[in-house]
């Protein structure tokens, strides 16, 4: 079996249910795919299950909300009924994340290098001097020109597209297999959307990681991903290479992408997209590759 | 003349040392009827300004003119009546203890409205919510459906001239669709001038029929709608811009 | 405008009548909302262990005389110190031979008395100050936080010492030098969330439609604070009943033979390790009313401030 046919991740079945006060909300149904050394896109409107799909496979998920899968492998072995300690050896080291907004996910009270060691320190025994050099390297690596500075410096002094590639540092430092973005530039301008991806795509092309990419944004994740999940009501609708997108088949596809305001194309109206309840009793469509 | 027509316009914050300018030289002019789009990244001004046409801002200084009326430092009520505004963000542009049926009856009063009961039906139509919406609260509503109250709420005083400030960059895409058809039909209803912001270059170019191009604060360019799909820029960001509009290029970069 | 339909006796209807998503009309909605509110409340345990206390301190405050075995104010000193258990006196007598258990029950009306005044007063004179200074700003607002910060620097007791010398003792003039201390926290509160309101796009909406700062104040500022006004109250009261209490120790407050609960620990305080009842009885009474409203205030805050309620 060549490199590119093992599968790093493999899920199958995946549930995440909520219990609440008008009975059991499902945020995700029988969600199955795998993934290799490529990059795979998540796509969905709000309440579509997606960012639940990625904090469920990093046990992320507390009470009261339920994860159940008939099976969650990386590289063959089940993460699903580890114990929480074997758990927080996956997390960050193995499977990473990043996440939309830096704001929100960068501590405001340490200064940026020292989160970055952190970080290493969790998962690595070097000394302090060496832990800050990777942190350097890593700075670099993320194309951050005075990596000293922003080493010293606090969170709130950077921009938004500078905080997310201090996220992406800090989360490629353990060297992890896998990358989960859920979101990783909806906060970001236009202009830096583009900066940031590029970086995220370099590093999962030089490290040989595989990447989730989670969004909302169809034609990003399109041009971006090499395969593409469109989830609804918690289920997979369609799975199809990125540049066949165009070609979707399932109705809730199109209507997505015949919904979009097109830059080259002007149109009177934008069409409507018309919920067709059978999508969700639908069985979910596999994502495997 | 109900239009829009900025000259020179400054807006700034702080004072002395402080002192950020979010809005530099801007000029350009709406006419009546027409949609106008204000394009650019975040901290490009392009909200600043309307909020400057609402009276929110307190420093600035240059002409504005809005709906015949030659703006200064306060707006009068009949102004109020003549221009209104879609807010961003509809999670938090209703009062969480408000209902629908009480931001759209004060609304009618605070104009000095009569048959408030049958305009509040009315409303609710003409933004495609029925009347089983009328005494919701906020967090009953879905994302699109706050957009369409506080659309309700915007037209409810009859306006000439409507200020949208990136009103469907909070909203699914599907519903995104909803609300720019509904924008769409409401102007040709009621014969509106919409001055439209947005970062999203597709949705202007749906909307709008001219747009103006800013970049910290300064305009760097108008152009028409047809030029922009046209990929005819002049400026440069305004080519950065569309670029980075079109979705990731691989080949670009690496 | 019809008016909403009232569903018929079942109990099944009713519940949806109050659960529904979509109201009929203005009563609707509020009923609808404050069922809704109540069932959230209900679901905590210790909430509803704070209700029960405080319903039962204002059934026992009401009627009093019907469930007092004794006259509060009757003294039998033949009778002095009898201890727990003692005949006709379940939780035994004072040393002027009063029965506790009737003074206990008296005294629950004084507390309620207490606690309803400084409830009224205080953070309604908070909203007051904290929403106009939050509001206004400048120089309204530098002033008004300045007279809040010298009341603030206040100590309770000391400012109570100052009435009583020119006002004379007295429950009264105890409520309104707790008040006078009390205040200035909600005043606090209401312009630190008046602040962050204030910048809210509701806010501006409102203000384009022409509204002045009365009616944004009024009808958009207060309802979004009172919320935490009342959960802070409830949180306070502990306190103000127990400074009421040791107001009363002191003798500043209520006077005797008045069975306040505070003046009772006072008087039983001699005979603590010989007759420890006269003085603790009283004492856990205190203790078991501010338990109630810690209670109760907690599970307020759960619902009408769900963001702080620390579950995720």
């Amino acid at each position: 079996m060549s490199d590119k046919q093992t599968n790093m991740l493999e899920v199958e079945n995946l549930w995440v249910r909520f219990p609440t006060r008008s009975g059991v909300f499902d945020a995700v149904r029988g969600v199955s795919f795998s993934l290799g050394k490529e990059r795979l896109g998540i796509v969905g409107e709000s309440g579509s299950g997606k960012s639940m799909t990625g904090r469920a496979i990093l046990r992320l998920i507390r009470k009261p909300g339920l994860v159940s899968a008939d099976k969650v492998l990386l590289d063959g072995k089940d993460i699903m009924s580890i114990s929480e300690r074997e758990m927080r050896s996956v997390r960050g080291q193995r499977i990473s994340m990043v996440m939309q907004d830096p704001k929100f996910s960068l501590n405001p009270v340490m200064t940026v290098g020292a989160q970055i060691m952190e970080a290493y320190a969790l998962h690595a025994n070097s000394s302090k001097a060496e832990t800050k050099r990777r942190a350097l390297e890593m700075l670099e690596a993320v194309s951050i020109r005075d990596p000293e500075r922003v080493f010293r410096a606090y969170p709130h002094e950077m921009s938004g597209g500078m905080g997310q590639r201090i996220m992406i540092a800090m989360m490629l430092i353990p060297d992890p297999q896998i990358l989960i973005a859920d979101e990783p530039t909806s906060a970001l301008d236009v202009s830096v959307q583009t900066q940031v991806l590029s970086i995220m795509d370099k590093l999962v092309q030089e490290r040989g990681m595989g990447l989730i990419f989670i969004s909302h944004d169809l034609n990003l994740v399109s041009s971006f991903c090499d395969r593409v999940l469109i989830m609804y009501a918690g289920r997979i609708v369609e799975a199809c290479q990125a540049d066949k997108l165009h070609e979707a088949k399932h109705p809730y596809t199109r209507g997505l992408l015949n919904s979009l305001p097109r830059l080259d194309q002007p149109q009177k109206r934008l069409e409507v997209l018309k919920r067709d309840p059978a999508w969700r009793e639908a069985e979910s469509v596999s994502g495997a590759r | 003349m109900s239009g829009i027509s900025i000259n020179n316009l400054n807006v700034w914050f702080g004072e002395g040392i402080n002192r950020v300018d979010a809005v530099k030289n801007a000029s350009f002019q709406v006419d009546a009827g027409d949609s106008f789009g204000l394009v650019g990244e975040s901290g490009s001004g392009k909200s600043t300004i309307l909020r400057a046409l609402t009276g929110l801002a307190e420093n600035w200084s240059g002409q504005m003119e809005a709906a015949g009326e030659v703006l200064g430092k306060i707006r009068s009520p009949a102004f109020y009546k003549k221009v209104q505004m879609v807010f961003q963000d509809p999670y938090a542009s209703l009062h969480p203890r408000h209902s629908v049926d009480q931001v759209l009856s004060e609304t009618l009063f605070l104009h000095g409205f009569d048959e408030i009961d049958t305009r509040i039906v009315q409303l609710l139509e003409d933004v495609g919510l029925g009347t089983s919406f009328r005494f919701r609260y906020p967090h009953q509503l879905s994302g699109g459906q706050r957009q369409r109250v506080a659309i309700a709420r915007a037209l409810a005083p009859e306006p000439e001239i409507l200020l949208l400030d990136e009103p469907t960059s909070a909203l699914d895409v599907s519903v995104q669709a909803e609300i720019l058809n509904l924008l769409v039909d409401l102007r040709a209803e009621h014969q509106l001038t919409y001055l439209m912001v947005s970062h999203n270059l597709a949705v202007v170019g749906h909307m709008c029929e001219r747009i103006a191009v800013m970049q910290n604060g300064e305009i760097v360019e108008v152009m028409s709608v047809e030029d922009m799909r046209a990929m005819n820029p002049e400026h440069a960001y305004t080519k950065h811009l569309l670029k980075s509009s079109m979705g990731y290029d691989r080949s670009a970069v690496l | 405008m019809s008016n909403a339909e009232l569903p018929g006796t079942s109990q099944q209807s009713w519940r949806s009548w109050l659960m529904t998503e979509t109201p009929t009309s203005r009563r609707h909605a509020k009923f609808a909302a404050l069922y809704q509110g109540w069932l959230t409340l209900k679901s905590n345990k210790l909430t509803m262990i704070g209700l029960g206390i405080l319903l039962f301190l204002i059934l026992v405050a009401i009627f009093a005389p019907l469930l007092a075995p004794a006259d509060p104010f009757a003294q039998d000193l033949g009778g002095r110190l009898l201890p727990l258990g003692s005949e006709g006196h379940l939780l035994g007598t004072d040393s002027l031979g009063r029965d506790i258990l009737s003074r206990l029950i008296y005294g629950a009306r004084i507390t309620l008395y207490i606690v309803i005044l400084v409830a009224l007063i205080a953070p309604v004179a908070g909203l007051f100050v904290g929403t106009v200074a939050g509001y206004v700003g400048g120089w309204t607002d530098t002033v008004l936080m300045r007279i809040t910060d010298i009341f603030l620097a206040f100590p309770r007791l000391v400012l109570a010492l100052a009435f009583v010398a020119a006002l004379g003792a007295g429950i009264e003039n105890a409520v309104i030098a707790i008040s006078l201390t009390a205040w200035p926290p909600y005043a606090r509160i209401a312009r630190a969330e008046t602040l962050t309101i204030r910048s809210s796009d509701y806010i501006s909406a409102v203000k384009l439609q022409g509204a002045g700062p009365l009616r944004i104040i009024t009808k958009h500022i207060w309802p979004l604070c009172i919320s935490s006004l009342i959960v802070r109250i409830t949180l306070d009261m502990a306190g103000i009943i127990l400074a009421a209490a040791g107001l009363g120790f002191l003798g500043l407050g209520a006077q005797p033979p008045s069975p306040e609960w505070g003046a009772m620990i006072s008087e039983g305080r001699k005979f603590i390790l010989d007759h420890w009842w006269v003085a603790t009885m009283p004492g856990l009474a205190i203790f078991v009313v501010s338990l109630g409203f810690n209670l109760l205030g907690d599970g307020l805050r759960d619902v009408l401030d769900p963001k702080d309620s620390g579950d995720e």
